[in-house]
């Protein structure tokens, strides 16, 4: 991006002092500093929910209840079929809160709090977010949210055991006080309202930041593509947690209330709690994707060392996908009992995503084609992300068709499409920004040999682990299902080899950052990467200044990049 | 896993397979299998002809993505390609990668509706019986024959096989509305898992996870419509091999149909998760012929369960009855 020189020298600026650290990080209205708050939050999050996902293969690695029997017996103290019992429960709450850590407290976090509250302000030339305080309250209260919801795995839910162990979807009538009385529904109801709370006042902090605070000279058809996405996700956020909001409330007061909004006999109907969850739902999926693609542009460019192909193409391909998304949600109900023709509008109208997400991946390879590509660690990311997601993508046409979906819905098939999607598509993306900003955001430089191991091991490890899935859901394999026949066994326990392979890259990387603390491997420049990065958080030193662009940048120039 | 533990496993499936096949069919997984299992209505034919279309389409995809990915990872490499072009725009290769791939869904939607409106709408029985026939007066027998590819006129003569079928935590309650005993009540009974996933399971009845101590019978070659209903929370009636799949939602009746050819033991399991015993629901769908299962309600309908199921079990073996085999 061409642009005015920018003055480089804001770290001897008067005003860049730090305030004391209970101030800087715990009062903090920063937007640096809170992106590495929500950048830490999200790790530890991560931690957890990836600890659970753990167990999840562990006990699938082979037929028969085994580990969560173990688990039982082993640290509280119950035999025989009551072990068994808990055992399914305990198993049902992994799998449940494995996927709202990942979702709410891991991916949404760290690619939307933490890259989006770093770079946003950075990349438009903002000296902050528009709403400081309020950035600060959005991080605190998904802290709380994430507390409320640990809590809530320990208190009593339904079963006789702890917990709530209805899956992620939180569906009713499993979720009303038929299925779970206890009160770890209603703390898990709590958490996602705080947590949705929080998303919708950082979405209104980025709406505003990026509608108002732009660079003068950036105009919208100017602003970087990561700005772009992140001003997507916001708008999605915006219009999708509502509508979460008021199921979560409708579900809330079928439980304590006495209303009866999703219990069949009081005259409710708990397919409208799906239709509402999954109106919030499908948009949700394209919240976690869509900072990917933002942040996969710029590094794809980056180390091509050639503009975006197809700048427009490519900001308004995330437009149409956020667009599509809101009218797509009933691809999820196809085994509910809709009339066939609104199926069919579903099946056409879950297919057209296909297009914009095409130009997307298109555009990224004719990016890269005429370029000098430079190999260099979160090139090697985003090349993987392009790939993966592209594997994720297709098998999403073909459950797109309410037909075939007749077949694998709520089978492993599923389960490997939305993983391919999820969970190697937005943490291979989140990955490609952490080793980009890596050293923009901790002024040290990571070790490349370390981060390359992360990478292959993190890449064939999650092949492993879910490619085998595919074959299980056509066979017929169930989600959520803790035990399975013997005619299953060989690929859950290559499923399962995989999850070990990507613990050893997880590993690795935890290696790779205490590595970097303990060395202190200063930033020589505020531009590791070259004439490929173009965008202005490279006109700055590593780290940026306290604050950053007291004087605003001027962005000349004809195009976006 | 280790190579020799792996070929024995397979061994040992393939083995087993071959020892236990009895003339009827057993529809269950087969361990390292990669695709579905076969099909045994015409429902789960279709969609897996039109599956392995779309197999073709993503395969293709997702190689080409991969060949572009290699070829500019190769040519423009930065050893390869010391300076890079500054091109960001061509709007022949946009258009094209915009107007291609919907050309290629449109192509997949044409194939996915007929096939979705197959599977989804219930059969008008009156109409096949009269079509076929109207066919046959007017001496246009291919028509006919491809007529009767998806449609079953002798079935349709014969009416629909009803049964509703509501999911419990954690069990099945299959009725039988057209069965009615001496009392006017129709036929009703509740089907168990045997396997709950503890020490007391026992290891010889069935395949583990899949056997239940009274089946769902059905007739073979007879339009089966069905009607799903849940008493608690909300459970899934899915056989894969019939490539049916129907939620059972508390408050609702949802309906469905197939049509099972081949007299055999077909296996599903609950595909909505639905509490505790989610894995230990079983379903499991005895096709016999129309005079054994008529011999099947007979004995239901006196009340001895045991004696009704054990019925259908030896049957699975010994049935050699043709008449419904070449009823379509």
């Amino acid at each position: 991006m061409p642009m005015d020189e920018v003055a480089l020298d804001h770290s001897h600026d008067a005003h860049d002092h730090k305030p004391g650290f209970v101030t800087r990080w715990f009062f903090s209205t920063n937007h640096k500093d809170i992106g590495t708050l929500y950048l830490v939050f999200a790790i530890i999050a991560g931690i957890v929910g990836y600890g659970l996902s753990g167990l999840i293969r562990w006990e699938l690695a082979e037929p028969g209840i085994g580990p969560m029997l173990w688990i039982q017996t082993s640290f509280f103290g119950l035999e025989g079929d009551a072990a068994v019992t808990a055992a399914k429960h305990f198993y049902n709450v992994v799998i449940s809160y494995h996927g709202l850590v990942m979702i709410f407290f891991m991916v949404m976090p760290a690619l939307i709090g933490g890259f989006g509250n770093w770079f946003v302000p950075l990349m438009i030339g903002a000296p902050d977010m528009a709403f400081p305080r309020m950035n600060n309250i959005s991080f605190w209260l998904t802290v709380v949210a994430f507390i409320l919801a640990c809590i809530s795995m320990v208190v009593p839910g339904g079963a006789g055991g702890n917990g709530f162990g209805g899956g992620w979807t939180l569906y009713p009538p499993l979720s009303s006080t038929v299925g779970h009385p206890g009160p770890a529904m209603d703390l898990l109801i709590l958490s996602l309202h705080t947590a949705g709370i929080a998303s919708i006042l950082g979405a209104i902090n980025f709406i505003v930041t990026i509608l108002n605070m732009r660079a003068p000279g950036m105009t919208l058809h100017k602003m970087p593509l990561f700005a772009w996405s992140m001003l997507v996700t916001a708008v999605l956020l915006l219009l999708a947690l509502p509508v979460l909001a008021g199921a979560l409330t409708m579900l809330l007061t079928d439980r304590n209330f006495g209303s009866q909004f999703f219990i069949p006999n009081g005259g409710g109907d708990p397919v409208m709690f799906q239709h509402l969850f999954w109106f919030f739902g499908h948009p949700e999926v394209y919240i976690m994707i869509l900072p990917a693609f933002g942040i996969i542009s710029h590094i794809v460019s980056t180390f091509s060392k050639k503009p975006i192909f197809g700048y427009l193409g490519m900001a308004y391909a995330m437009v149409s996908i956020g667009v599509i998304g809101f009218v797509v949600w009933a691809h999820h109900m196809y085994t509910v009992g809709m009339n066939v023709d609104l199926k069919a509008y579903f099946v056409a109208a879950t297919m057209v995503i296909a297009v914009p997400t095409g130009i997307k991946i298109f555009s990224w390879i004719a990016t890269m084609w005429g370029g000098s590509i430079d190999f260099k660690l979160p090139m090697l990311w985003a090349i993987g992300f392009i790939f993966l997601f592209t594997v994720g993508g297709v098998t999403g046409v073909v459950l797109a068709n309410a037909g075939i979906d007749h077949a694998l819905h709520d089978t492993y098939y599923v389960v490997a499409h939305f993983h391919y999607v999820l969970s190697l598509g937005a943490v291979f993306g989140l990955f490609a920004g952490w080793y980009y900003w890596f050293e923009k955001m901790f002024g040290v430089k990571y070790n490349s040999i370390l981060g390359g191991l992360h990478f292959w091991l993190m890449f064939i490890g999650s092949n492993v682990l879910f490619f085998p899935q595919h074959f299980l859901g056509l066979q017929g394999m169930p989600r959520r299902y803790i035990d399975y026949n013997d005619g299953f066994s060989t690929w859950h326990y290559v499923s399962s080899i995989g999850y070990a392979i990507t613990l050893v890259a997880t590993i690795i990387f935890f290696i790779l950052i205490a590595e970097a603390a303990i060395r202190r491997r200063k930033a020589t420049s505020g531009n590791p990467w070259g004439e490929g990065a173009t965008t202005l958080e490279w006109t700055l030193p590593s780290p940026p200044p306290f604050h950053q662009f007291n004087e605003l940048p001027v962005v000349t120039g004809k195009g976006g990049h | 896993m280790e190579l020799r533990f792996f070929i024995v496993r397979h061994l040992t499936a393939a083995l087993s397979a071959c020892l236990f096949a009895s003339p009827a069919w057993a529809a269950l997984p087969e361990d390292g299998a990669i695709n579905f299992q076969p099909a045994a209505t015409r429902i789960a034919e279709r969609v897996h002809e039109f599956h392995n279309v779309l197999l073709w389409i993503i395969t293709l995809i997702t190689a080409l993505v991969t060949v572009l990915l290699i070829w500019v990872m190769v040519r423009y490499s930065k050893a390869a390609n010391k300076t890079p072009r500054k091109f960001s725009h061509n709007t022949t290769v946009e258009v094209i990668w915009t107007v291609v791939p919907a050309l290629i869904l449109v192509a997949i939607a044409s194939l996915s509706f007929p096939n979705l409106y197959y599977q989804n709408v219930t059969p008008n029985l009156g109409e096949i019986a009269a079509t076929s026939k109207s066919l046959l007066a007017n001496g246009r027998t291919a028509e006919h024959l491809a007529y009767t590819r998806n449609h079953f006129p002798d079935a349709a003569e014969k009416g629909f096989v009803n049964v509703k079928i509501q999911g419990n935590q954690w069990n099945w309650t299959y009725t039988y509305m057209d069965i009615k005993d001496d009392t006017g009540s129709a036929l009703e009974f509740v089907s168990n898992g045997i396997h709950k996933g503890r020490a007391s399971d026992p290891t010889d009845a069935g395949p583990r996870l899949l056997a239940t101590d009274y089946p769902m019978v059905i007739p073979a070659g007879r339009y089966i419509r069905y009607y799903t209903a849940a008493a608690d929370v909300i459970h899934a009636f899915t056989v894969p091999a019939f490539a049916v799949k129907t939620d059972a939602i508390p408050g609702r009746l949802n309906e469905g149909w197939f049509l099972v050819d081949e007299p055999g033991v077909y296996y599903g399991q609950c595909s909505e998760l639905c509490g505790i015993d989610h894995a230990f629901m079983p379903i499991e769908v005895r096709v016999v012929s129309q005079a054994q299962f008529d011999r099947w309600a007979g004995i239901m309908k006196t009340g001895d369960f045991d004696a009704a199921a054990a019925s259908v079990r030896e049957v699975a073996a010994l049935e050699t009855d043709t008449q419904f085999a070449s009823s379509n």
